[in-house]
């Protein structure tokens, strides 16, 4: 099962890339659980995404928490807190 | 309802005008402008670029705007919200709230720049003499928007 994921702002830069599609091993599973996967995979993943940092999520554009469920064919964003205004 | 995401300025007076459409029902009409400034933290800053998540943004204003449209009595409200690069002296946002009375106004306007700077997803990087930077989000705006959790009085 494939999720579309999209990094912005300081995250796109430290993940070096806009957006990639993954592929959850699992039937499925909340925000944290993808996050710590996604940091698992070590290098940028882990530098942008590590404990530690200040990392916000959305999940088909809604703001998340780390208890929402992630299921195939979401839209899964990760990005700073946000500075608009 | 109008929400505007656009990197071109906006014209305040043009704007209110045609929002208001010569409703005789608004007796009031709350607005907020947000400028870029020319110092941020004790640095100056040349310029910014602001980026937005296409479709989240335009969702999440809708969202703060219906919200504060069920918390207060007006009428209606607008947000024009600018991206891409912008100067000191620029105009960045712009919050319009039409009601018959100015309370609910003066409140709701309030509110929706409250709510916009903590949930909507925008991010801004200055430029500045060090190299450019990423602005951090500040705790004091997490605070201004957490008051608004508390009863309000309609």
């Amino acid at each position: 099962m494939s999720i579309r994921i999209l990094y912005f702002a300081r995250l796109r830069e430290d993940m070096g890339i806009a957006e990639e599609m993954y592929d959850l091993p699992g039937e499925s599973c909340d925000v944290s659980g993808l996050r710590a996967q996604l940091a698992a995979r070590g290098g940028a993943s882990a530098r942008a995404l590590g404990q530690g940092k200040a990392v916000r999520v959305s999940v088909n554009l809604e703001l998340a928490r780390s208890d929402t469920p992630v299921k195939a064919g979401d839209e899964v964003a990760f990005f700073p807190p946000v500075t608009g205004g | 309802m109008a929400v505007r995401v656009q990197r071109e300025d906006f014209d305040i007076g043009a704007e209110i005008a045609a929002f208001r459409r010569a409703d005789p029902g608004i007796g009031a009409i709350a607005s907020f402008i947000g400028l870029v400034r020319d110092l941020n933290d004790g640095v100056a800053v040349a310029s910014m670029t602001l980026e937005h998540y296409p479709g989240m943004t335009e969702k999440a204003l809708s969202g703060i705007v219906a919200d504060a449209k069920q918390r207060w009595d007006i009428i209606d409200a607008l947000v024009i919200h600018r991206i891409g690069e912008l100067r000191p002296l620029d105009q960045i946002v712009l919050v319009v709230v039409t009601g018959a009375h100015r309370g609910a106004a003066f409140a709701a306007c309030e509110f929706i720049m409250d709510y916009l700077k903590t949930q909507a997803p925008f991010w801004k990087k200055e430029q500045t003499p060090q190299g450019t930077r990423w602005v951090e989000a500040r705790a004091s705006d997490d605070q201004a928007a957490d008051r608004w959790s508390e009863p309000q009085a309609k």
